[in-house]
């Protein structure tokens, strides 16, 4: 049975295919675009932290671009998208509008869960983004429930479960698979590896760190993913989004990323090699790379980058603005939304 | 056009910090993601960078300096910009951190003190008793061990196991992978096999995971085998709302423990009581739920410099002295009452206050007493209300000294909504030192 790919770890390798031919022009210039937007989105609400206009815990998402940016191209409006606290750049990706996200981070009244949800909670019913969890593996269990929901509904739809290699140790997620398995859930379960819990660096969390391999006894497909380049996301993010939408059941995908900040704002990350982030940027960065292969190989030019740049820099400077001159919620707000 | 870079908040509850090193010069170029110096607070030491690009101008700064306050300009970028240029002004008002009571200093009339006057103290944080008391019984019993995600290596996600790797090593204390119900069931296990384990989770909402072998493993252990199997373990940890973190991590779990037989639940206010009371904790044969509160961890408070410090489980501590209203209440709610409780003293209110400190067993004793001596009574927690700390002790004084109250008795908690992330409803949320005045000044006619 080819279903057994990358189980066994034999054809799970990581793929470099270096933006193979497979991205045309306008593809690889919208990659661009939606990587450069999380990362100065990211940046910015660092910044309005530092200044004290968001609170509590912030996690940001720099560095691991490549991985929703890869994975939303490869899905389609029908399918569901659910991940831990780390979730900026995936409602971005969803199409929900920086100024809504920003203004959530502020907690005011025009934030796409009203200002009430914070960070770590935020949602979005239209764009199918179920959260924005703030307990670690929550989300695994629930989106296996939005993939049953999918088949028993028969609308074709896939439920696209991101979570940590962190979370990847909690039980739930085990319990999660063998229902998703026994009963051929449309489900792609997506590890973001980026090496590190916390301050726990994966081999001292995990007694498997290759990740992928964590589905074998479920009967679940595994493939490890260079998760720094968008173009190989995107490929086996179309791998695994077919064999769940077509009912072969769940398919999992472990994303090799990294990120460059600490784990939250309150994070100082000397758990690592103090050059292990710098080197990370200077060599393995997502925005770099498809910039640097899309002029080398003459795809786009500097003009076509700067055009986008300049596009992204508004965008992200109107959202700060709209997040910080919106009203918080009506002191009545405290006490709606609690039941129906 | 200059470009200023301003001093960071690395969390919601620093207010300034030491720039303790420069990495860049004046006339160095930099660009977004450089990092331009090191700031630390009494926490940690953490890094900032740019998000701008340009040549930096004037470091405003030497390094070393400590004390400067967020937002204050501490370097000048020259150059194009960044995404938007200079940062617009901070409502301060509306950001504010709501919920950071400023630190109330311990009450000197202190009654009842549980150690005489002639013992000499030391100020200590929080933080550091609730180490220091682990680090004593780690050393004093072998069969101690601490276990919990990050306790080790980053020394605790608040920094409460700091230094304890370095003395006792990784057998001692262990780093887990993030699966409270696996490590919590584990420790269990080991501590029906007659270990000691202290099972640190990193917040209380995170044992969620893990209630169900706290209460059907632990807590019931000893009951369904007739007496023979018994665990003395603790589970501890920052319970209730911190600052800004929403609804999912701001859980107050105060009543949910201390509804259960076979548990004792200890929630201490001061330095002090954290030490003397975990240390009692880790040596009792019982489980036991020990609730922490973040937003204590930083304050200092006096401890008595003694070899051995251990205080009886189950006793409350009246923290202050009056005649016309009794105020129960617990962990972090001990100073909002302490503070209702100086701002009565104005309005010609004497107002006793009880710091519970054990929830389970309740010391009903010190709380009849003082309200047969006031015959008013405000019970104060902060979490919700609905059938929680402030309903049991109500009730507890109905059925015991119904005949001695002269009003009926009220409680003040958290209101009934999960805990909303905007900083004016968080506010409304919380029950503030306010609240508990009002619910005073409302059965006292004041
Ligand atoms: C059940 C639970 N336990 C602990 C935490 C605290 N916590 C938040 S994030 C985190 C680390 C998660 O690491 P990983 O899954 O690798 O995701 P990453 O942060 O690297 O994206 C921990 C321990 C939590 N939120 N929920
Ligand atoms: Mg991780």
């Amino acid at each position: 049975m080819a279903a057994k790919k990358g189980a066994s770890g034999k054809d799970a390798k990581i793929i470099d295919n270096s933006l193979s031919n497979i991205a045309s022009r306008e593809e690889l210039l919208e990659y661009y675009r939606q990587m450069l937007l999380i990362r100065r989105f990211e940046e910015k609400a660092g910044q309005l932290y530092g200044m004290g206009l968001i609170a509590g815990f912030c996690h940001l998402y720099i560095g691991q671009e490549a991985v929703v940016v890869g994975v939303t191209a490869a899905q389609n409006e029908t399918d569901s998208i659910i991940t831990g606290y780390r979730d900026h750049g995936h409602m971005l990706v969803a199409g929900i509008s920086a100024r809504e996200i920003m203004a959530e981070l502020t907690g005011r009244a025009t934030g796409c869960s009203r200002g009430k949800g914070g960070s770590m909670h935020m949602f979005s019913q239209e764009k199918k983004f179920y959260g924005g969890h703030g307990i670690v593996g929550a989300q695994v269990a629930l989106g296996t429930g939005l993939a049953f929901a999918h088949q028993y509904n028969n609308d074709n739809g896939v439920s696209l479960a991101y979570f940590g290699d962190g979370a990847a140790n909690q039980g739930q997620v085990y319990e999660s698979f063998n229902m998703a398995s026994l009963w051929k859930l449309p489900v792609v379960y997506i590890i973001e590896n980026n090496q590190y819990a916390m301050g726990t660096a994966i081999d001292r969390h995990s007694s498997e760190v290759e990740l992928f391999k964590r589905g074998i006894s479920f009967e679940i497909i595994g493939e490890a993913v260079d998760g720094m380049d968008v173009v190989a996301v995107k490929e086996a993010a179309s791998r695994a989004i077919d064999h769940a939408r077509s009912g072969k059941g769940p398919y999992l995908l472990e994303m090799k990323t990294y990120r460059y900040r600490g784990h939250s704002m309150s994070d100082p990350a000397k758990y690592r090699p103090k050059d292990e982030p710098k080197h990370m940027r200077e060599t393995r960065d997502p925005i770099d790379h498809i910039r640097n292969i899309g002029l080398e190989k003459g795809i786009f030019t500097e003009d076509d980058l700067k055009i986008i740049d300049k596009e992204v820099k508004e965008i992200v400077a109107d959202a700060a603005e709209f997040a910080q001159t919106s009203p918080e919620p009506d002191a009545s707000q405290l006490m709606t939304d609690i039941y129906l | 056009m200059a470009i200023e870079i301003l001093m960071p908040a690395l969390s919601p509850t620093m207010e300034e910090g030491t720039l303790a090193k420069w990495l860049v010069k004046v006339g160095d170029e930099v660009k977004s993601g450089d990092v331009l110096a090191e700031i630390e607070t009494d926490k940690a030491t953490m890094e900032v960078e740019t998000i701008d690009e340009g040549t930096i101008e004037a470091l405003l700064f030497d390094a070393g300096t400590a004390g400067i306050k967020v937002n204050t300009p501490i370097a000048l970028i020259s150059g194009e910009g960044s995404v938007s240029a200079p940062p617009p002004k901070v409502e301060a008002a509306s950001v504010a951190i709501a919920n950071i009571s400023t630190p109330v200093s311990v009450v000197s009339n202190l009654v009842e003190p549980d150690w005489d006057a002639n013992t000499p103290t030391i100020k200590i944080t929080v933080r550091d008793a609730l180490r220091d008391a682990m680090a004593e019984e780690l050393r004093r019993d072998e069969k101690v061990f601490l276990m919990g995600e990050e306790v080790a290596q980053y020394q605790g996600a608040y920094k409460v196991s700091r230094g304890l790797l370095d003395e006792f090593g990784p057998k001692r204390v262990i780093d887990t992978p993030i699966t409270e119900h696996g490590f919590a069931g584990l420790a269990t296990g080991a501590a029906m096999a007659g270990l000691k384990p202290i099972v640190e989770f990193m917040t209380f909402n995170f044992a969620m995971q893990a209630i169900d072998h706290i209460i059907n493993s632990a807590a019931k252990a000893l009951y369904m085998s007739g007496g023979q199997i018994s665990t003395s373990i603790v589970f501890r940890g920052p319970n209730g709302a911190a600052s800004r973190v929403g609804a999912q991590h701001s859980h107050d779990y105060s009543s949910w423990y201390s509804n259960v037989p076979g548990l004792k639940v200890i929630a201490p206010y001061d330095a002090a009581d954290a030490k003397g009371l975990l240390k009692a904790a880790i040596r009792d044969p019982n489980p036991i739920v020990f609730l922490e509160h973040e937003m204590l961890y930083g304050i200092e408070f006096d401890i008595p410099d003694v070899e051995d410090y251990v205080l009886p489980i189950g006793k409350a501590k009246i923290r202050r002295e009056g005649t016309d209203v009794t105020i129960t209440a617990h962990s972090r709610m001990v100073g909002h009452a302490l503070k209702a409780a100086e701002e009565l003293e104005g309005l010609g209110i004497s107002a006793e206050v009880i710091d519970l400190r054990t929830l389970r067993p309740l010391d009903t004793e010190t709380i009849i007493n003082s309200v047969k001596k006031t015959n008013r009574l405000v019970a104060a927690e902060e979490g919700w209300g609905p059938m929680g700390v402030g309903a049991e002790v109500i009730a507890v004084v109905v059925d015991q000294a119904f005949d001695w109250l002269d009003a009926q008795p009220v409680r003040v908690h958290q209101k009934d909504c999960p805990l909303p992330y905007a900083a004016n409803l968080e506010a409304l949320s919380l029950p503030q030192p306010s609240d508990i005045v009002a619910a005073v000044r409302k059965i006292c006619n004041k």
